[in-house]
């Protein structure tokens, strides 16, 4: 589990005091997922009414340290988990939307029996979009933080024959990491080369924050720290799934909705400009367009949780 | 008759005996976070023939009828969540990932021809697209989870298996490999990826008589002619 604060060692803990405004959750614990245990946690009352976050791939929940406590100090009762392989959550032998949805639901039943707020950043907005479609009895608002669905990427222009060998080296890549990633560890490093990887997905979030990150999302071995995700996990990868069958879904989402989008592009974004899915969102549906990356709610927390909170005050 | 064909019979009913007099072995082979079993049916020195069977079955205890004119070694793979292979916690399915569990086999035997039974004949199709050069020929036909799921997109169901039930097979894998979205075009281009990287005339035979969408897009896309099991491995055995 994450390390606690009285277990830090000095470096750790300047780096989590060097981030002030991040709030560690109050409550954490495990719900089994058809026997498959996830790490749960909690800010604010917990009398107050619950709302699920859901972070994106690659993320984990304490990624939510600047945002969900602005939330809870809101009056609600923020409730997240480390999504299968993420985090503190156990790593999995297999992975799905599918099973993260079953997942979300089964945090859900140890909050409520019907309907709850649920916001989920990039592909946990996904996620939830496919909740709210499968069990709208469960879902009684719905926040997508830069998780819109797009069209994808069109090869069009691509020859037939160029597009399989584009996918037959993605498919050796990916079946050659399966090979490997049995015994594959994340490579160790330290504290600053771990924000430094980091960076590289998110170029505009403050080194501070991401060396906050590392004190979370990374524990310590004898030979430096290791991302605790699943070194099976990568990304890129294939399937059958393309994007924009998401897209014309989502017009029939009938729950309240919310859309927030970072108006630049960057290496974790989905690439989604607001004319592409402005046609597609729900009726009644919000939408926001800031300027941000991809990490819209740990960029702008305040503006992000003000937007949310008057969401669901009005509706 | 050729003293080759007649080698090749002495080797088979050689085998054959052995199917009833001895025990199979099996080794044990990790993808992931799973062990898998891969059992061997027959051992011999000629080519591999590796079987994969449908959804919600395991490997036959011994070299089935049906590929018993296979003139080399056989093997069978029991999938993720069926079989004597491990069943995960909390579901999660997908055709790629028992595609990977053909490499895991694939991998331990070298290169092979591939007969797969429903499910397993999709699969074989899959790892043919991804591993042209391992693959000696894919024999896709009839059986369990041939069909799948739709072939574009529908109403995402909630789906969750009641409590306490276990297996094999993984009630799961019942439950999310029958229902699995397969796009013919998706289908279509791994049959091209596996034509074109093969040194094979036809890597790919289409054995089975259920036609489902996918399955149609792989004949179309290679002008295949319907053969038989019998056929395809009179063929790939060459």
């Amino acid at each position: 589990m994450a390390i606690a604060e009285e277990d830090l060692d000095d470096e750790a803990r300047a780096a989590r005091a060097a981030v002030p405004e991040a709030r560690r959750p109050d409550r954490r614990r495990i719900v089994s997922s058809n026997g498959l245990k996830l790490a749960v946690y909690e800010w604010g009352d917990v009398n107050a009414p619950p709302i699920l976050l859901t972070h994106g791939g690659m993320d984990f929940a304490g990624t939510w340290d600047l945002f969900a406590p602005l939330l809870a100090d809101g009056g609600w009762r923020v409730v997240a988990w480390d999504q299968r392989g993420h985090g503190d959550s156990e790593h999995a032998a297999l992975y799905s939307w599918d099973a993260d949805v079953r997942d979300a639901i089964a945090v859900m039943d140890t909050l409520s029996s019907g309907a709850l707020p649920v916001l989920g950043h990039s592909k946990g907005g996904g996620l939830l979009m496919q909740l709210g479609e499968m069990a709208p009895h469960r879902v009684s608002h719905l926040v997508n933080v830069d998780g819109l669905p797009g069209k994808g990427r069109r090869m069009v222009d691509v020859p037939e024959h160029e597009r399989s060998r584009m996918m037959a080296s993605e498919l050796t890549r990916w079946l050659e990491h399966r090979r490997s990633s049995a015994t594959g560890q994340r490579k160790p490093g330290t504290l600053d080369e771990l924000a430094g990887r980091r960076a590289r997905m998110n170029p505009r979030l403050s080194r501070e924050w991401l060396r906050y990150l590392v004190t979370i999302g990374a524990r310590k071995d004898a030979d430096g720290w290791r991302w605790r995700i699943d070194p099976s996990m990568r990304f890129g990868g294939f399937g059958p799934w393309r994007p924009d069958w998401s897209l014309l879904r989502m017009p029939g989402l009938g729950m309240p909705f919310l859309g927030i989008l970072g108006l630049h592009m960057e290496e974790m974004g989905w690439g989604v400009k607001p004319a592409d899915v402005e046609p597609y969102l729900p009726m009644g549906a919000e939408f926001h367009a800031l300027d941000t990356g991809h990490f819209v709610h740990i960029e702008q927390p305040r503006a992000v949780a003000d937007i949310v909170l008057d969401f669901l005050a009005r509706r | 008759m050729s003293p080759r064909v007649f080698d090749n019979v002495r080797r088979i009913k050689r085998d054959w005996k052995r199917d009833e007099g001895q025990p199979m072995t099996s080794v044990t082979l990790r993808h992931n976070r799973v062990d898998l079993a891969l059992h061997e049916l027959r051992a011999a020195d000629g080519p591999n023939l590796l079987l994969l069977h449908g959804l919600g079955e395991q490997s036959p205890a011994s070299v089935p009828a049906w590929a018993a004119s296979w003139p080399g070694a056989v093997w069978a793979l029991d999938f993720t969540g069926h079989g004597a292979s491990t069943i995960p916690n909390g579901g999660g399915y997908t055709a790629e990932v028992l595609m990977g569990d053909a490499d895991a086999a694939l991998e331990h035997l070298g290169p092979s021809t591939v007969l797969g039974r429903g499910l397993g004949g999709y699969v074989a199709l899959l790892i043919a697209g991804a591993r042209a050069d391992a693959v000696r020929g894919a024999i896709i036909a009839d059986g369990p989870g041939l069909f799948g799921g739709p072939s574009g997109p529908t109403s995402p169901a909630l789906v969750s298996v009641p409590p306490g039930a276990s297996g094999p097979p993984d009630p799961f894998v019942l439950l999310e490999l029958a229902r699995d979205v397969r796009p013919p075009d998706y289908a279509a281009t791994f049959a091209r990826a596996a034509a074109e990287h093969s040194d094979l005339e036809e890597p790919i035979a289409v054995a089975a008589i259920g036609r489902p969408p996918w399955l149609d897009a792989v004949v179309d896309a290679l002008l295949l002619e319907p053969t038989s099991v019998e056929d395809a491995l009179a063929g790939y055995s060459r």
